[in-house]
Parts: C-alpha cells; structure tokens; sequence
C-alpha cells in the first residue's frame, strides 16, 4: 500500500463561473492537536451532484460538516471556505443565515415529533412568516420536489413519524428546501433506507440537480456511481482524486482510489 | 469478497484464452484445408461448427453473471468489459474460419489459379500470427504489443487488394477460372474481416489496460481496391 503522504493526488478543477462552493487549504484539528483532514482543496460546481466517498475515519463527513459550519463547536477548521465570494470560514459570519443557503440532511431521518406540515413550515413560522397561503404554497411546492406530494398530501395533518423510513427522509428534504438553499449536503443520506426507498431517494436527488447543487457522503459505491456527476475520494484526511464519476469508476489515475473502489483495500 | 471475484475472473481469462487456442487451429486448419483442396479435413472442421459458439456462450454468461453480482468497478470492470467484447470477436473470428471450411466443401471448378493460393496461404498465415500475439498481449498485458499487431493489419489488408486483383487478372486470361475465383474473393474477404476483428480484440487490451477506447480499425478495403 502506497504511503498517503508520498502518494499523488490528482484534483479536478472548475472555471470560477462554474463554482457555486470551494475550500482552500481545509484542515480540520479536534482537541487541537489531533489533524483529521490536512489542506483539502475542493471546488464544486453548480447544479450537479458530488459523492465524497472513502473509508470510516478518511475525513469525508469531516468535511462535509465544515461547509456549513458544524464543526465550530468540535473542531478547529483552518483554511478558507469560498461560498461565491465570502470566506464562510471567517468570524464573523452569521452562520444561521448561512444554514438558510446551505442546508443538511443527516444520515438518518429525524423529523421533528410535529405534523407533515409542521415539519415544513416549522423554519418559515421561526423566521417570521405567517401568511398561510404563503406557507400552503411552499408546503406543496417542497414536497412536490422531493417527490412526496402524491403520497402524502391527504395526509398533511398526521405525524410525520408515522411515515415510513424513506418517506421520512424525503421530508427531511423537503424541509430543507422550504427555506430555498442553494446547496444542499447530504450525510449518507440513504444509509437507514430499504432499496425501494433508497431508489426514491435518489430519483428525488436527481430531479433536484436541475435547481440544486448537492454535495453527499456515502459508503454505498454504487450510489455514487448511479447518481453523482463527480467524486472526490478521501483517504486518512487526505483527498486524493476528485473528477467526474465516469472516470473514477472506469478508470481512477491513483493507485490507493482504485483499489478502494475494487473493495481489494488493506 | 475481492478474492471471491478474482477468483472468477481468473476462470474466465482461462476459458477465454481456451476459446482464442480453438480459434486459432480452426483458422489454420480451414485454410490449410482449403489451399490443399482437402475436403475430408473441410469436413471434420464443419462437422462441429457450433464448438467455438458454445463456448462463447459459456464466456459471456459467466461474464454477465460476475457483472450482475459483483457490479466491478475500474481495472476490473474494464477486465470484464473487454472479456465480454472480446469473446464476440473470437466468436466472429470462429465463424469465418469455419465459412472458410465449407467453402473448401463448395469450391468447384478447375482449373485454380496457384498464385491466389499462395496469397490466401500468406494471408492466413499473417491473420494466425496476429490472433497469437494478441492472445499474448492479452495473457501478458503487453499494450505496446497489441498496437503493433493492429499496424500488421495493413500488411493484410495490402495481400486483400493484391489477391482481387490477381483474381480478375486470371479470370481475364482464363475466363474457366471464374467458377473457382467465386470461392476465392469469398476467402480473402474472409480472411480480410478476421484481420479486423483482431484489430478489435487489439482495441480491446488496449482498453483494458489504459481505459482508452481506440478505433485502429480505420482502412476501408474496398476504397483500397481499383475496381
């Protein structure tokens, strides 16, 4: 096995006009001393799906959460993180404003204990809204994009935790798209799901990359050579190949990524 | 689970070698066959003409099996990929070898024009030799190897035109020879398309080992010959 430090890297790069999102030297240190990510330079482009994919401990949710700033009260991120033209990374971001644009959806589905359209319109109501048409509309409008409507709009009143797991997710979606993100991160997102929903899940993930720029983590490789248009493979913190998903499953430039994705790794 | 899959790509690189060892004699002993006029070996060759097809059959199968199963990705999925194509080359390659036989059946009419006969002997000498050394770039994943066999293709292609040429040369001058000569343009033409398909198999090590997808195949014959 190649040493990660010695072994080449081999990164995809955007034009400018095509990123919507980019790191720059990312490090992640916990307790302060202890590094789980070192100098990821990521650039991700609009409106298409990325997987992040590697093995447990290679710093690929690490990542993730760094994008909107969940990491702040864990670990200490270094580097810059280019949302358009702001340095997300910075101090004095408002980092609840920046969770309006860049929304998450954890691994495992968790509605709020609160009706299907509470779910919905909980953030909206937070945030002052109150004209009902206003929110009726929105209500429908997520949950037709997350490919929901049709299964639950007799039944907008009920829990949502009477839902099934899958469909539980996609609410978890639709939630996150009432407030309009533009980017929107997903955590293994279909790990806790059966294949008839998993199928869904992604269905829903690919009609939403007309209007979304999705950057998701999975350990599942056929999720991410199904639905993604670009990978990037993380390795013990390092990112060692990020290009279109195409190529990293035909034929990956880096020794380490290939045999990872052959499942011949250790 | 790796293992478990190597394991069935190394069964399935031996049956597809197998295949391309059958091909080859077929090949050879159909031209010898029909260069000799040896319509007893013609015949054993025709007798069990689906051997090479049954085979085939086998290849692909264990080959869709392993793909629907294991779902291979990068170096083994291209592995796989090439196999799968590959088998179809071989398989194309078997047919004409046997067409070849059974037109040693058909051939009828004397007299023969000994100068054609030498060229298909070369020619099938030359396609021999390319399906050997490209089994062997495969066996040895020899990229540079397989190139160069592709580039013999000219050479073949080159006997093709100067054999149609030689025919209607010897149907001018003995119009008697034109029942034979009907056989023969169907020969180099067959062996003409085995060249080819080696060229695809020589596509298809190249794809296997770098990823790239190359067209070698890029001469048309009949633009070639002056008719």
């Amino acid at each position: 096995m190649q040493n990660v430090n010695e072994a080449p890297t081999f990164i995809h790069q955007f034009n400018k006009d095509d990123q919507i999102i980019s790191t720059q030297d990312l490090s992640v240190f916990y307790g302060g001393t202890v590094q789980k990510l070192f100098n990821a330079s990521l650039q991700f482009k609009k409106k298409t799906i990325t997987a992040l994919i590697g093995g447990s401990g290679s710093g690929k949710s690490t990542f993730l959460r760094c994008l909107n700033r969940m990491n702040d009260k864990v670990a200490r991120v270094d580097g810059e993180i280019w949302y358009h033209d702001l340095d997300i990374n910075k101090n004095n971001i408002n980092v609840y404003q920046l969770r309006k644009n860049i929304g998450m959806v954890f691994q495992k589905p968790n509605p709020f204990p609160k009706s299907i359209r509470e779910n919905i319109t909980y953030a909206l109501k937070a945030n002052g809204e109150k004209n009902k048409q206003k929110l009726d509309q929105i209500v429908e409008e997520s949950l037709r994009a997350a490919a929901l409507w049709d299964e639950v709009k007799d039944k907008l009143d009920k829990s949502a935790l009477a839902m099934s797991g899958g469909q539980q997710q996609r609410l978890c979606i639709a939630r996150a798209l009432a407030i309009k993100p533009e980017i929107i991160l997903l955590d293994e997102p279909a790990s806790a799901l059966d294949p008839v929903s998993t199928s869904k899940l992604e269905d829903t993930l690919k009609q939403l990359r007309t209007d979304y720029t999705m950057i998701m983590v999975t350990h599942n490789m056929q999720q991410a050579s199904r639905i993604s248009d670009y990978t990037a493979f993380f390795h013990l913190g390092h990112v060692l190949e990020y290009d279109t998903t195409e190529n990293i499953f035909t034929n990956p430039k880096g020794e380490i990524t290939e045999d990872y994705i052959r499942g011949s790794f250790g | 689970m790796h293992e478990i899959f190597l394991d069935e790509l190394r069964k399935l690189n031996t049956r597809f070698m197998g295949m391309g060892i059958d091909v080859s004699e077929a090949i050879e002993e159909a031209t010898q066959a029909f260069v000799e006029h040896d319509k007893k070996l013609a015949q054993s060759l025709v007798k069990d003409d689906q051997k090479v097809s049954r085979a085939a059959t086998k290849v692909e199968k264990r080959t869709l099996k392993l793909m629907a199963l294991q779902q291979p990705v990068a170096s083994d999925f291209r592995n796989v990929i090439s196999i799968l194509k590959a088998t179809g080359d071989l398989e194309r390659i078997g047919e004409n070898a046997n067409s070849i036989a059974w037109e040693t059946i058909r051939v009828k009419g004397n007299p023969r024009i000994p100068e054609v006969e030498a060229i298909i002997k070369s020619m099938a000498k030359k396609v021999n030799f390319m399906l050997d050394q490209i089994l062997k770039a495969y066996v040895q994943d020899d990229e540079k190897l397989a190139r160069e066999v592709a580039q013999k293709d000219d050479e073949v292609d080159e006997e093709y035109v100067k054999a149609r040429n030689l025919i209607i040369t010897g149907i001018k001058q003995d119009p008697e020879a034109a029942v034979a000569s009907s056989s023969y343009f169907m020969v180099i033409r067959l062996l003409e398309r085995i060249g080819d398909h080696v060229v695809n198999l020589a596509q298809w090590v190249i794809y296997k080992l770098s990823g790239e997808l190359v067209d070698l195949n890029t001469k048309d014959t009949d633009e070639m010959t002056e008719l």
